[in-house]
């Protein structure tokens, strides 16, 4: 067997970023507490040289490695390279606010980073223990990273919850493998999308798999009712690491869906439309109703997570071409708008406060116009309201929706998208029509602070020019 | 001017972008200067904007209902969303309405908003770019971009310039709309799936069967009736008005209101005209309560914003009235003109109404800025102390209440004459607004400007200097001229609307 047959080149950004991670894990061996820039930088580095090696990476369809269990095709090229850009965003709004929360330390980066292989794993996967390895890899590193801050009750608090919790949904996914494989004969994906057109599958474990399976799944993207761990893991986790599992994960789970509902199990659409519809339409009602009740606002933007999620499985509901690539437009506009939300709240925070309350909020306009309005494009845009680009998220997958015939649900969703308008104007409101009741200013790092504007302002441009992403993820998704 | 100028791009464009620079003035030159400077930029914008907005007039031909200044450039490839412009005759004067009363606006802002100016500004320039984006967009996605983006200032402006109950007001109103809304975008996507296009035009022609015409027409109503806004569905509409600052009253009475009717005309008749036909009777129905109930409603107001908020549901009743008699018309008198005046009648009252109650936000705003009052019974007497703005105040009342000679009365004429051919009672009962607006605008006026001096507040009133004198007599001569002369008005739109009646008489069945 040589690395040829193996195809290996074509997971050589993972291969490149496991390497990465170990030299960076060494070098901050042997780094003292104020040379953490160091890790950083070397960090940035790593995602550079893999995002480097992902973008030559060009492939024509779908090409497989070590025996079809590793897929490379255009749409997990962009998936990763949007990853890794979300990640360095992510690394660049974590550094200023650990160093002021006095989270020093490099193991921030280096979980993050292993985290990110396993996001990139599960984009390439294309057997089920290749998703399984993928998707333990990430949630392992993110259960240590809710704990990051070992010193707070909330944050050890909530790592128990989500460890415990995201165990079961693991066995459950685990669970749904074994039956699959027992009922098809095979773990690779493409093999069971062929027994399965071919009829050859049994039905009954079958099918009892597929609903374990969806139970794993909606429990990663955190739909309603697998959601219990979201809101408690996004207020006790460090910001910086809400704002890692609140982004680039949904990415993950997007691939997960891509690959195993969508490649896999297309030819059942049918029997898990009903659940996926469910877990649709709950997440949107139980996540926009809510989030209204919320005063912190890591806590409302979990909520508003869950209802992102329903609208994203809206997408994924149809089942069309349409609504799978609404669906991967919508995670990579949520993305984008997810690390924008966290980012002001690391803006505003400072030693020993974090601005998660929505009070911290107040007469933000008095004191920073030029924030309270990147933060205003980012609640509007979450809100729907065009022409930011939120809005054309939702324009899509309701369109797959009617397209495919669920109207209702379209009907459904906008109706709920209007309640949703409340609390993100909620947001506005503190921000533009109420005086300050707590001296918030944003923190003193320009780096931080520029990215900050350019995120608001790509809500605006993506919103304003929608054509190119759109044309992008119609070429790399086709029918 | 060569013909394919983007002249409504320039429209749009330059007033948002005018309200950037105007935001990033301020924030590099803070100050006294810098301050005047903004105030200059922000007029000088709004009437550049005005300027280039008199070729749509002068350049107009009005032989024909087709589309003119037409911009088309493909926008979303992947969904075949065209960024495509173009006006008729029934768009056309409401985009001049919107670049007319925005310098009004904002010369009338000039000292009173003292509390963060330029962003005042700049909400109203970029607001303005956006209706006129509204009235001018053919495609049906971008149109409803501009419909909803428009929301987000005029939701910042009362929030923040507002009243006491501002942020009641302006979620209510924020809400409101936008649940309307959601519908409408359910529906476009809907005729999307259908024609492969979000081309407005494309929709006109587009078959569809009776029940999907019900459900998109009623679609529409949600989204329209909320904004013109009939009843029941009118409450927002005096609580907005009531905690938004001046200007933000003048445009949401004079501007925003008209998009529901205009909306009305570009989508609900020519779309879905057998639903239309079929549900003429609520319309009219719901138009008649507006003018009657609510008439009525209005003459129990203690609030001067309150009352006219309420007299100008009233008066949109007519917009919407003149509108849907046509199919009545049509099967009374197939030859008759009944349906031409109707609709003629609707536009004509809808610019006149932009006008008139621009005007009377304005006086109500004068005397706030003075008293810090709205209340009638705080007044008494202003005549004695602003005799020349009594004259304007006047003025108004009587063009509000439809006194021949002013723009108001062109309009209700108008469609109270179609009604006549659509049936006795429709016009019988439209009819009565003429006594009821003469009585509640001219009891408020009773109230408020003629009698003794009610007390030392009104006796220690100034009357209104040369900037508000500016900006009275310029919506003062407007008010005549229409009034006096309406014909070049109804000319432009003549091709149009006879275009419109010849469509909707076509069923899609």
């Amino acid at each position: 067997m040589t690395l040829t047959e193996l195809n290996a080149g074509l997971a050589a950004p993972e291969m490149f970023l496991l390497g990465a991670t170990c030299v960076v894990l060494l070098v901050d061996i042997f780094l003292k507490d104020h040379q953490r820039a160091i890790t950083y930088l070397l960090s940035l580095l790593a995602l550079l040289g893999t995002a480097l090696i992902t973008a030559q990476l060009v492939v024509d369809g779908r090409e497989m490695a070590f025996f079809d269990s590793f897929v490379m095709d255009p749409a997990g090229r962009v998936l990763k390279l949007f990853a890794l850009a979300a990640m360095a965003v992510v690394f660049v709004y974590s550094r200023a606010y650990l160093h002021q929360q006095r989270l020093l330390g490099g193991d921030y980066y280096l979980l993050s980073l292993f985290a990110l292989l396993g996001v990139m794993v599960m984009i390439s996967a294309s057997s089920l223990l290749t998703m399984y390895l993928g998707l333990e890899l990430l949630s392992l590193s993110t259960y240590a990273l809710v704990a990051y801050n070992r010193d707070s009750p909330m944050a050890a608090e909530a790592a128990m919850k989500y460890f415990v919790l995201g165990a079961i949904a693991s066995g459950a996914l685990l669970y749904g493998i074994s039956m699959i494989y027992g009922a098809t004969g095979s773990i690779d994906l493409a093999e069971i999308a062929s027994t399965v057109a071919a009829g050859e599958a049994l039905m009954l474990p079958m099918a009892v798999g597929l609903a374990f399976v969806l139970v794993g799944v909606a429990f990663k993207f955190g739909a309603v009712p697998f959601h219990m761990w979201l809101p408690d893991v996004y207020q006790g986790a460090p910001t910086s690491v809400t704002l890692f599992i609140g982004s680039i994960p949904k990415i993950a789970s997007f691939a997960l869906v891509l690959r195993l509902l969508i490649e896999g199990l297309g030819d059942m659409h049918e029997s898990w439309a009903s659940m996926v519809a469910i877990l649709a339409v709950l997440s949107m009602v139980i996540g926009n109703v809510l989030a209204i009740a919320q005063t912190n606002l890591k806590r409302m933007l979990a909520y508003s997570t869950i209802s992102h999620v329903g609208f994203i499985l809206v997408g994924i509901l149809a089942g069309t071409a349409a609504g799978v690539q609404g669906a991967m437009y919508y995670t990579l506009v949520y993305v984008v708008m997810a690390l924008g939300a966290f980012g002001m709240i690391i803006l505003l925070s400072r030693e020993g406060f974090e601005a998660e309350n929505l009070e911290d909020f107040k007469g933000l306009n008095a004191r920073s116009p030029w924030f309270a309005f990147v933060m205003l494009m980012i609640m509007f845009s979450m809100a729907g309201v065009p022409p930011f680009v939120g809005f054309y998220a939702k324009v899509v997958v309701f369109g797959a929706a009617i397209e495919a015939g669920y109207t209702w649900i379209a009907v459904l969703g906008v109706l709920l998208s209007v309640i949703g308008a409340f609390y993100y104007l909620r947001v506005v409101w503190y921000m533009y029509f109420e005086s300050a009741t707590v001296d918030v200013r944003p923190m003193r790092a320009p780096d931080m602070k520029f990215l900050v504007s350019v995120n608001g302002l790509a809500v605006l441009a993506l919103g304003l020019l929608p054509g190119p992403l759109l044309s992008l993820i119609g070429t790399v998704l086709p029918a | 001017m060569a013909s394919n100028f983007p002249l409504l791009s320039l429209l749009i464009w330059l007033p948002v972008f005018g309200g950037l620079a105007v935001l990033a003035l301020d924030t590099w030159m803070p100050g006294r200067t810098g301050q005047r400077t903004v105030h200059w930029l922000a007029l000088a914008i709004s009437v550049a904007t005005f300027a280039l907005s008199v070729p749509l007039w002068t350049q107009f031909d009005r032989a024909t209902d087709a589309m003119q200044f037409v911009e088309q450039v493909l926008w979303i490839e992947r969904f075949n969303v065209e960024y495509f412009l173009g006006v008729d005759g029934l768009s056309m004067p409401l985009v001049l309405l919107t670049t007319f009363i925005t310098p009004l606006v904002v010369i009338s802002a000039w000292e009173v908003i003292k509390q963060r100016p330029a962003q005042y500004f700049a909400a109203f320039l970029i607001m303005e770019g956006l209706m006129i984006g509204v009235f001018s967009a053919l495609d049906g996605l971008l149109f409803y971009v501009f419909w909803e983006a428009m929301l987000v200032p005029m939701f910042l402006i009362i929030g923040i310039w507002g009243g006491k109950r501002r942020v009641y007001a302006t979620v209510k109103f924020f809400l409101y709309t936008f649940l309307g809304s959601v519908f409408m975008l359910v529906s476009l996507i809907y005729m999307y799936t259908l024609s492969g296009s979000y081309s407005i035009l494309g929709f006109h022609d587009l078959p569809l069967g009776i029940t999907e015409q019900t459900l998109i027409f009623f679609a529409f109503l949600a989204a329209f009736a909320v904004k013109v806004p009939m009843w029941p569905v009118h409450t927002w509409l005096p609580d907005a008005h009531v905690e938004a600052p001046t200007g933000g009253s003048v445009v949401l009475a004079a501007i925003m209101l008209k998009m529901g009717g205009y909306g009305f005309v570009r989508f609900s008749l020519p779309i879905t005209p057998d639903a239309s036909m079929a549900l003429d009777w609520l319309m009219i129905g719901l138009s008649l309560i507006a003018v009657v109930y609510i008439g009525f409603v209005a003459l129990a107001q203690q609030d001067m914003k309150k009352l006219i908020a309420y007299s100008s549901i009233a008066h949109m009743g007519f917009v919407t009235l003149g509108f849907f008699i046509v199919f009545a018309a049509f099967a009374n008198n197939p030859q008759g003109s009944g349906a031409m005046l109707g609709v003629q009648g609707g536009m004509v009252q809808m610019i006149s109404h932009g006008l008139v109650s621009g005007a009377m936000f304005l006086c109500v705003g004068v005397m706030y800025d003075r008293m810090h009052s709205r209340e009638i019974a705080d007044y008494g007497g202003v005549v004695n102390t602003m005799p020349k703005f009594a004259a304007f105040l006047v003025l108004f009342a009587m063009a509000n209440a439809g006194l021949p000679g002013t723009s108001g009365f062109v309009g209700e004429f108008l469609v109270i004459l179609g009604s006549f051919q659509a049936n006795f009672w429709y016009a019988f009962l439209a009819g009565t607004t003429l006594v009821l607006g003469a009585a509640y605008t001219l009891w408020m006026i009773k109230r408020v400007v003629f009698g003794e001096v009610a007390n030392d507040n009104v006796a220690r009133l100034t009357d209104i200097n040369a900037r508000e004198f500016l900006v009275l007599a310029i919506l003062a001569l407007a008010v005549l001229l229409l009034g006096v002369w309406p014909a070049p008005l109804i000319e432009v739109m003549d091709a149009s609307v006879a275009g419109l009646l010849e469509h909707v008489r076509q069923s899609k069945l």
